[in-house]
C-alpha cells in the first residue's frame, strides 16, 4: 500500500491522539469528545449511505436506538457479563433491523425512501416507549450500563473511554474509507450518479442499496451501544426523530461525502450547545443559527467544513486532470483502433450451435391504446451487423428497450442465443451478454472516464452483486485490462482521468458506446450512435462500429442511411410499430413499400 | 374485548383525528403531487398556524378573526417560502428539496421557540364550542364534534377548488405531467406558487383549528409530519382522495387500537403501512411507477 493512500488515516490518528490534550482548553471536555466521536461513528455509516450512495435516510435513530438498547438490556439485566459481547450483539441486532427496514425501503426511490425510513424511525420510538417499556425502561431509559474491562483495566469514564472511542472511530474510518474505494463503493457511487445505468451495466442496484443500508445500520448500532457505555445510561431519545435529524444537519455542516464530515459537524453542534447554553440571551439561539447555516449551505451547494477543506487540498490535482480538455473538440478527434476483443467477455449462453444471436418472437408493446410496437419478429445472425431503420416514431427505441430487457414486452419474447431472456430484467440480461448504448447519453457525470468504463467492466468481472469491501476498485488486473482496452477502443485513452461532465458532446457519445462495450457484451445494441456527431466524427465512429463488430454481434438503430447501407449486412425496417420489410441493403433500397414509408414519413416528421 | 360504548367513542375520536390528518396530509400531497417537492417543513407550518391562532385569540379573543388573520398570515408565509427558497429547488434533486425544507422547518421551529419560549401555550375553546354534547348514550366534547364538521367542510372546499376550478385543473394536470402543462403555455410558475401557498394554508388551518385541543408548543408539528407521511404512503403519493381516505384510515387505526391497548396505537399504524408497502407499494389510490 502506498503511503499517499494512508495519509488521511495517519492525520486522523494524530488528531485523535492530540485532541484530549489540546482541545480541553477550548471547551471540549472528555465527555464532549466522546459524544462527538460517537456521533461521528453513526456518521461514517450514514455518509456511506447518503454521501456515497445518495440515499437520504431519516431513520438512522432506529438503528442507533436498537444497538443501544439491546446492548444496555443485556448488560443491565445481567444476561451478558461481557460489555464487548453485548456491544457486538447490539450491533448485529441493529444490522438485522436494518435488513428488515431496508428490504421494504430500498426498492423505493428518492422521496419514498426518505419517508419510509422516517416512518420506521418513529415506529422504533413508539415501540421503545410503550410496548417494550418492560425491557427498555420506556421514558426513563436504562440506567446502570457498566464500563468495559480490557484485560486488567477497567475503561472508566474520562480518558480511558475516550481512547476506546478513538480507537473504534479510527477503525470505523479505515473500514469506511476502504469500502468507499472498493469495487463495492464504486458501484455505490455509480448508483448515486445514475442508478438506471448502474443496473443497465449489470449491477443489481437493490442488492447494493440494501447492503449499504445494513452497513450504515451496523455503524449506528455500534455507536448506540457505545452511547450507553459512555454515559452509564441508555437514554430513550436515542430513538427520537430529532436524533436522525441532528445527524443529517451535522453531516451537511461537516461535509457530506467526506466520511469525516459528520464527526466535524457533531463537534460544531455539540460544542455550540455545551458552550453557548451558559450565555444568557444567546443560549437559546444556537440551534436557530445552525438551522440558518444549514439552509444556506444547502441552497448555495456548499461542501461543508471537511468538504471545503478537501476541495482546497485537491484543487491542484483536479486542475491537472481537467487541463487540456477543450483543445481537441468534436472535430477530427483521433481514434486509435485497438483490438476489440476484450479480455472479459460474457460466457456464451448458446443452447444450440446454430441459434441466432438474438431473436424477437412476436414482440409487442402497448401503452394503453398506443401500439408502440406490434407483433415484431426477426432474428440477428451471430457475428452480423444488423440494422433497424424506420421513420421517427416507428418504435425502434421501444423495440431496443425490449431487446435489452429495460422494459417488458406486452406480449412476445426475446431469445439470446436461443435462451429466452424476457422477464429477466436488464441487469440479468446484461450479465448474459447483451449490452446497449443509449440514444440519450446515460453517463456518470461526476466520475472520470475510466471510472465510467470500470463500472461496466466490474459488473462483468464480479457478477450482479459482490460485497468485496476491502480491496481497491482498481486492483483487479483483468478489469484494468478491460478498462484500458475499452477506453482506447473508443479513443478516449488521453481523457481517462477527466471528469465526464467536462467532455465535449462527441466524446460523451463515444463513452456511451465504451460503457456498453466494457460490459463484455456478445450482442451489442447501438441506439443512434452517430446522433449529434460532426461529419468527421461520423466517419471515425463508423470505423469504430465496424471494428467493434469483428468480435461480436451488433444491432444498430441509426438515421444516417449512408452509414447503415455501408455497415449493415441485413436491415429490418419498422413502420408505425410494425415490421415493414427485411433484407439486404440492396433489397431494402429497391423496396417500394420502404420508399413510400420514408417519403410519407419525411412529410410527416422531421428527420433527426 | 372493550365495550361497545368505548369502541363507539373511540371511533368518533378516530374520525376527529382522521380529519385532522387528512387536512395536514392533503396540504402535503398537493405540494408533492404538483411540484414534486416533499415539504419537510409541513409540521413546522402546522405549528405556526396554531401559534397564529394563539396570538390572535390572546389579543382579541375572537376565534373567527384568528382563523381569518391566521389564514392570511399562512398564505404570506407560503408565498415567501416558495419565492425565496422552494422555487430555487424545482430543478434540483429530491434529496436537496428534502434537506432545504427540513432546514426551513428547523428555522421556523427555533424562531418560534426563541420568540415565544419553549413552554406550552393554551388556546381557549371558542364560546360556541364549550361543553359536551350527548349523542345517544355517548357524551362527546362539543368542539371536537364541531371540528369534524368544520374540517369536512374545508376538505370539501379543497375538493371543489381542485376538481371544479381552472386552477384545480392546472394542479391536477401538473400532478400528471408538470412539463407538459408548461409546454401548453400555462403559467406554471404562478400555478406552482399558488399550489405551494395553498398547501401551506392547509397545514396552517389544521394547526389553527386544533390549537384548542392539542398542546401548543414549538415541537408539536414533528409527530404530525410523520403521521402525514404515513397517510401519504397509505393513500398513494400525490393523490388527494388518497390523502383524505388515508387520513381517515390512519385516524381510526390509532384510535381503535388504543381501545384495545394504548401502547400499540401508533405502532399499529406503522405496521399497517409496512404491510401495505409489501402488498400494494403504490398506496391505495396511487398509480404504479409514479415518483
Amino acid at each position: 500500500m502506498k503511503l499517499g493512500r494512508l495519509a488521511p488515516e495517519a492525520v486522523l490518528a494524530a488528531v485523535l491522539i492530540a485532541a484530549p490534550f489540546l482541545l480541553v482548553h477550548v471547551g471540549f471536555s472528555y465527555d464532549l469528545l466522546e459524544r462527538i466521536l460517537d456521533w461521528g461513528l453513526i456518521g461514517l455509516g450514514f455518509d456511506l449511505l447518503f454521501g456515497v450512495a445518495g440515499m437520504l435516510s431519516f431513520g438512522q435513530a432506529a438503528f442507533y436506538g436498537t444497538g443501544g438498547f439491546v446492548a444496555a438490556w443485556l448488560l443491565v439485566g445481567h444476561h451478558l457479563a461481557s460489555v464487548w459481547l453485548a456491544l457486538a450483539v447490539g450491533t448485529l441486532a441493529a444490522g438485522l433491523v436494518g435488513l428488515g427496514v431496508g428490504a421494504l425501503a430500498v426498492r423505493r426511490i428518492g422521496i419514498y425512501f426518505t419517508m419510509i425510513t422516517l416512518a420506521f424511525c418513529e415506529m422504533g420510538f413508539f415501540l421503545e416507549n410503550s410496548p417494550l417499556a418492560a425491557y427498555t425502561g420506556g421514558e426513563n431509559g436504562l440506567p446502570g450500563v457498566p464500563v468495559p474491562q480490557l484485560g486488567p483495566w477497567r475503561l472508566t469514564s474520562g480518558l480511558p473511554i475516550y481512547w476506546l472511542l478513538a480507537v473504534l472511530f479510527l477503525a470505523g474510518f479505515v473500514l469506511a474509507r476502504r469500502i468507499r474505494h472498493s469495487p463495492f463503493g464504486a458501484v455505490l457511487a455509480a448508483i448515486k450518479g445514475n442508478a438506471a445505468r448502474a443496473g443497465q451495466a449489470g449491477h443489481s442496484v437493490p442488492d447494493y442499496k440494501l447492503a449499504v443500508f445494513v452497513i450504515a445500520a451496523l455503524y449506528a448500532g455500534l455507536a448506540g451501544g457505545l452511547l450507553g457505555v459512555i454515559q452509564s445510561y441508555m437514554p430513550p431519545d436515542a430513538f427520537a426523530l430529532d436524533t436522525s435529524g441532528q445527524l443529517v444537519v451535522q453531516t451537511i455542516i461537516g461535509g457530506v461525502g467526506t466520511l469525516i464530515g459528520p464527526m466535524v459537524g457533531a463537534a460544531v453542534w455539540l460544542w455550540l450547545r455545551d458552550n453557548l447554553q451558559m450565555i444568557p440571551h444567546v443560549g437559546a439561539l444556537w440551534k436557530l443559527i445552525l438551522g440558518l447555516i444549514f439552509v444556506v449551505l444547502v441552497v448555495a451547494l456548499k461542501r461543508g467544513i471537511a468538504g471545503e477543506l478537501r476541495y482546497l487540498l485537491t484543487r491542484r490535482r483536479r486542475a491537472a486532470a481537467e487541463a487540456g480538455v477543450p483543445e481537441d473538440s468534436a472535430d477530427g478527434a483521433p481514434m486509435p483502433l485497438a483490438a476489440p476483443d476484450l479480455p472479459l467477455r460474457a460466457p456464451l449462453v448458446a443452447t444450440r450451435a446454430d441459434a441466432p444471436a438474438l431473436r424477437a418472437l412476436g414482440v409487442s408493446k402497448f401503452y394503453g391504446g398506443l401500439h408502440a410496437v406490434e407483433d415484431v419478429s426477426f432474428q440477428v445472425r451471430s457475428g452480423a451487423i444488423h440494422a433497424v431503420i424506420g421513420p421517427n416514431g416507428a418504435g425502434k427505441s421501444t423495440l431496443f428497450k425490449m431487446l435489452s430487457e429495460e422494459i417488458a414486452p406486452t406480449s412476445g419474447r426475446v431469445e439470446l442465443f436461443g435462451r429466452p431472456i424476457t422477464g429477466l430484467g436488464v441487469t440479468r440480461a446484461t450479465q448474459l451478454g447483451i449490452g446497449k448504448s443509449n440514444q440519450l447519453n446515460q453517463l456518470f457525470l461526476d466520475l472520470s472516464v475510466s471510472e465510467n468504463i470500470r463500472l461496466a467492466a466490474l459488473a462483468r468481472a464480479r457478477g450482479r452483486f459482490r460485497a468485496d469491501l476491502w480491496r481497491a476498485a482498481d486492483s483487479i488486473p483483468a478489469v484494468e485490462r478491460q478498462v484500458a482496452l475499452a477506453t482506447a477502443t473508443v479513443g478516449l485513452a488521453h481523457r481517462a482521468q477527466v471528469p465526464v461532465h467536462v467532455l465535449p458532446y462527441g466524446e460523451k457519445r463515444r463513452l456511451e458506446i465504451g460503457i456498453a462495450l466494457a460490459t463484455g457484451a456478445n450482442v451489442l445494441l447501438l441506439d443512434e450512435p452517430l446522433a449529434g456527431m460532426s461529419p468527421a466524427e461520423r466517419v471515425a465512429t463508423r470505423a469504430l462500429v465496424r471494428e467493434i463488430a469483428r468480435g461480436r454481434t451488433v444491432l444498430i438503430v441509426e438515421h444516417d442511411m449512408d452509414a447503415i447501407f455501408e455497415l449493415a449486412e441485413r436491415i429490418t425496417v419498422l413502420y408505425e410499430g410494425r415490421l415493414l420489410a427485411e433484407g439486404t441493403p440492396d433489397e431494402i433500397q429497391r423496396n417500394q413499400a420502404v420508399q413510400a414509408a420514408y417519403l410519407g414519413g419525411l412529410h410527416e416528421h422531421e428527420p433527426a | 374485548m372493550p365495550s361497545t360504548a368505548l369502541l363507539l367513542s373511540q371511533a368518533f375520536n378516530g374520525l376527529a383525528l382522521g380529519t385532522l390528518l387528512a387536512l395536514v396530509a392533503s396540504g402535503l400531497t398537493i405540494i408533492l403531487g404538483t411540484l414534486g417537492v416533499l415539504n419537510f417543513a409541513h409540521g413546522a407550518l402546522f405549528m405556526l398556524g396554531a401559534y397564529a391562532m394563539y396570538v390572535v385569540m390572546a389579543h382579541t379573543g375572537s376565534w373567527l378573526l384568528g382563523l381569518l388573520a391566521g389564514g392570511v398570515f399562512m398564505l404570506v408565509v407560503g408565498v415567501a417560502l416558495e419565492r425565496l427558497l422552494v422555487r430555487l429547488f424545482y430543478q434540483r434533486p429530491h434529496e436537496d428539496q428534502i434537506l432545504v425544507t427540513f432546514g426551513a422547518g428547523i428555522v421556523i421551529v427555533e424562531a418560534v421557540r426563541a420568540y415565544f419560549g419553549g413552554n406550552t401555550k393554551s388556546v381557549p375553546t371558542p364560546p360556541w364550542g364549550q361543553g359536551i354534547v350527548r349523542l345517544g348514550f355517548l357524551f362527546y366534547p362539543t368542539y371536537r364534534l364541531e371540528l369534524i364538521g368544520i374540517v369536512a367542510a374545508v376538505l370539501f372546499a379543497l375538493y371543489l377548488l381542485l376538481y371544479r376550478t381552472s386552477i384545480g385543473l392546472v394542479v391536477r394536470a401538473g400532478i400528471e405531467d408538470a412539463r407538459m402543462v408548461g409546454v401548453l403555455g400555462i403559467n406554471v410558475r404562478r400555478a406552482f406558487l399558488a399550489v405551494f401557498a395553498l398547501g401551506v394554508l392547509a397545514a396552517g388551518v389544521a394547526g389553527m383549528l386544533y390549537a384548542p385541543i392539542v398542546s401548543v408548543q414549538p415541537d408539536m408539528g414533528g409527530s404530525f409530519l410523520v403521521e402525514a407521511f404515513v397517510v401519504i404512503v397509505i393513500g398513494g403519493l400525490g393523490s388527494y382522495p388518497g390523502a383524505v381516505v388515508g387520513g381517515l384510515i390512519a385516524g381510526e387505526i390509532i384510535s381503535l387500537t388504543s381501545a384495545f391497548n394504548t401502547a400499540y396505537s401508533e405502532v399499529m399504524l406503522f405496521a399497517v403501512m409496512a404491510l401495505l408497502l409489501v402488498l400494494r407499494p403504490q398506496g391505495l389510490f396511487g398509480s404504479e411507477g409514479r415518483v
